[in-house]
């Protein structure tokens, strides 16, 4: 059932609801990436909160004027406005008075949400009876997708991530250094707005499929996730896009395949178990690797204050140390060195001469930076630049046993 | 209305041509946060192939003095003219390398992804980044010694070498004027050397460099032209005649012991 589902054979809606979600997730993953790297990521909160009021009065409007009430088009028009306003609020908040941007984040969002619950229940109570489904938008709802719903996400989608590639070095610039780019001709607070509108067009884009709670996650989570696998801004962009299309189609594929699986919440917990998946796995900067990396730097130092004493003659107290050096096969359990142990050890000290001749010479900056008291100094400098460095101490010295 | 207007206008008689050939002329900026002012109405007018330094005590308005010339921050008050025209249509004939504290380190890029910051307003929005532009980077990450460094993640740089990378960013923007913010704060010898190098030759290259500077020991090695500054503007000209005992001792009040300024090696006055 799941493998027909990922491969599009399930049927029509599960079709344009798999495509349409691909689509979202790409395009929220990365335009999440900007706000993630402007550490603004909560402005999409009071953003997504306060579509809801638009969207009331989107149905309101709609029924008076006597068309229906649950026209897609219609409710995101409607909810872009109120979303827009919203987003003035927060701004002029946070620049006109003295608030913090987290504090006018909370007041807008629970105000804004709050008006829109209540003209949810005013149109619970109207009589035009099909307002059935209006707060499928909270959480998102695909049962009855149209193709013409899915054009429009798709297609808004796509306007969207062309408008985010366009602008990718403007927002990356401002994200790191707004006030270089102010002074090269680049106006950070434009180009701001211009990031949450692009934040404002994925979420109303993404109402119908995961809804208005939890477009949050589909535009943070993947960039998170994405930052744990490189360095680079421009890659953090396009993984999180892999991430959130990933996330969005294998969402959509696994509620398609059970009855009554809530299709925008499964995707959000689809994109966490990437998540999770990279907080630990991820090569560089997972939880494991940088454990291990800890746990083997540590031996590594021990194992050279050890060489270090042992070179000097000096006792090894340590029982860590000792164990180390043993199970090395450089010396013995009572702290006396082996024949390897004190070739070794004669070496380290050695090394360690070099790398003070190294760091007073201004020609090898780059290298002595690399010093951390274990790296093999033969892996940094060629045989010459060794002899010569040598000529400046002397030959090794041999250690008494 | 003309500079010549413009000058006289505010009741400073100051030639057009001084004006029009200064890379930086300053009139009448008064830039506040809240209601204090953080320089008053300060004029200035720097001399096209020199190297200036701003100088004055803590809390003097001189990064303030920095920005707002830029057009970094909105002034209250003043204009500020760039090679005899108005700041915003000669942008791309000024470079600015802000202070390195107030960035975040820990941003996704490498030292050649900062450094290519510097073509950004070359490239625009629509041309890609190609081998010329990276060859380009490459060069002035040379000039500051730090082509070693291409490669690495900018958080595993040391204060002094971050400094240099934000030197080459500036750099890469081929400008004519360069205003840099406590360019020597914190870094090692070796970096302040690199920088001092860089400028200097710069200097010879016929460009002006202005620079917010604390170490009043290394005024007269470093730069030919003070601009001291409290809040108001104190005295500028070149050092052998404005970076005096008398100026100092205005511009720095009690916070500067006699026995200090005696140390230095003054101009004449």
């Amino acid at each position: 059932m799941l493998f027909e589902a990922l491969a599009l054979q399930l049927g029509y809606n599960a079709t344009l609801v798999a495509i349409g979600s691909t689509l979202l997730g790409i395009s929220a993953g990365v335009t999440g990436t900007f706000l993630f790297l402007r550490k603004r990521a909560l402005v999409s909160d009071a953003i997504s909160h306060a579509t809801l009021p638009g969207v009331g009065l989107a149905f309101i409007a709609m029924v008076l004027l006597g068309g229906d009430g649950r026209n897609l088009a219609g409710l995101m028009a409607g909810s872009a406005l109120s979303a827009w306003i919203g987003l003035i609020c927060v701004q002029s908040l946070t620049r006109r008075t003295r608030l913090s941007e987290d504090a006018a984040i909370g007041a807008v969002l629970s105000v804004f949400f709050g008006f829109g619950v209540v003209l949810l229940t005013v149109i619970q109570t109207m009589s035009s009876g099909r307002q059935a489904g209006l707060d499928g938008l909270l959480l998102g709802s695909t049962a009855g997708m149209l193709m013409q719903d899915a054009m429009i996400i798709a297609g808004g989608g796509a306007i969207t991530l062309a408008l985010v590639l366009l602008l990718r070095r403007a927002m990356t610039l401002v994200a790191f250094d707004p006030q270089y780019a102010r002074s090269i001709g680049i106006d950070p607070d434009r180009v701001d707005m211009l990031t949450m509108l692009l934040v404002l067009s994925v979420t109303v884009v993404g109402l119908k499929i995961v809804g208005l709670i939890l477009i949050v996650a589909l535009l943070i989570i993947p960039p998170v996730t994405a930052r744990f696998w490189t360095e680079r801004s421009e890659k953090v962009a396009t993984y999180a896009g892999v991430v959130g299309g990933v996330s969005g189609y294998v969402g959509a594929a696994i509620s398609a395949s059970a009855p009554a699986m809530p299709t925008g919440p499964i995707i959000v917990l689809s994109c966490f178990a990437l998540f999770l998946v990279s907080l630990f796995l991820a090569p560089e900067r997972g939880v494991l690797a940088a454990y291990l990396r800890h746990r083997r730097f540590q031996e590594r130092v021990h194992i050279r204050q050890g060489l270090l004493s042992l070179a000097q003659q000096q006792p090894v107290y340590e029982p860590l140390t000792i164990r180390l050096l043993a199970r090395e096969g450089l010396a013995r359990l009572d702290g006396v060195p082996t024949e390897a142990g004190r070739a070794r050890a004669a070496k380290a000290l050695l090394d360690e001469h070099r790398w003070q001749i190294v760091h007073g010479m201004a020609d090898f900056e780059a290298i002595s930076s690399l010093y951390d008291g274990l790296r093999d100094i033969e892996s940094v400098l060629t045989a010459d630049q060794l002899a010569e460095i040598d000529a400046l101490i002397g030959g090794p010295a041999e250690v008494m046993p | 209305m003309t500079q010549l207007e413009l000058a006289t206008d505010r009741g400073h008689v100051v030639a057009a041509e001084t004006l029009a050939a200064s890379p930086l002329a300053i009139r009448g900026l008064t830039v506040s946060y809240g209601e204090k002012p953080a320089v008053f109405s300060i004029d200035a007018t720097v001399q096209d192939g020199s190297m200036t330094a701003i100088i004055g005590p803590n809390g003097a308005g001189k990064s303030t003095l920095l920005k707002a010339a830029l057009g970094v921050i909105k002034p209250l008050s003043g204009t500020v003219s760039v090679y005899g025209a108005p700041l915003e249509g000669q942008r791309a004939r000024i470079a600015y390398v802000p202070q390195r504290a107030s960035i975040d380190w820990d941003f996704p890029a490498r030292v050649i992804d900062v450094v290519l910051m510097g073509l950004y307003r070359e490239l625009g929005l629509l041309r890609r980044l190609t081998g010329g532009h990276r060859q380009k980077a490459m060069d002035c990450l040379e000039r500051v010694g730090m082509a070693d460094f291409a490669e690495r993640q900018i958080g595993q740089l040391s204060g002094g070498q971050q400094q240099r990378v934000f030197l080459a960013r500036a750099l890469a923007q081929d400008a004519d004027l360069y205003l840099l913010d406590e360019p020597f704060a914190g870094v090692d010898a070796a970096t302040e050397k690199a920088i001092i190098d860089v400028l200097k030759t710069l200097k010879s290259q016929g460009k002006t460099v202005i620079a917010v500077h604390h170490d009043l020991a290394t005024i007269t090695e470093y730069f030919d032209h003070v601009f001291l500054i409290n809040v108001r503007k104190v005295a500028e000209g070149p050092v052998a005649t404005t970076f005096t005992a008398e100026n100092l001792q205005k511009a720095y009040g009690g916070r500067l012991a006699t026995a200090q300024i005696e140390e230095l090696e003054l101009g004449a006055g």
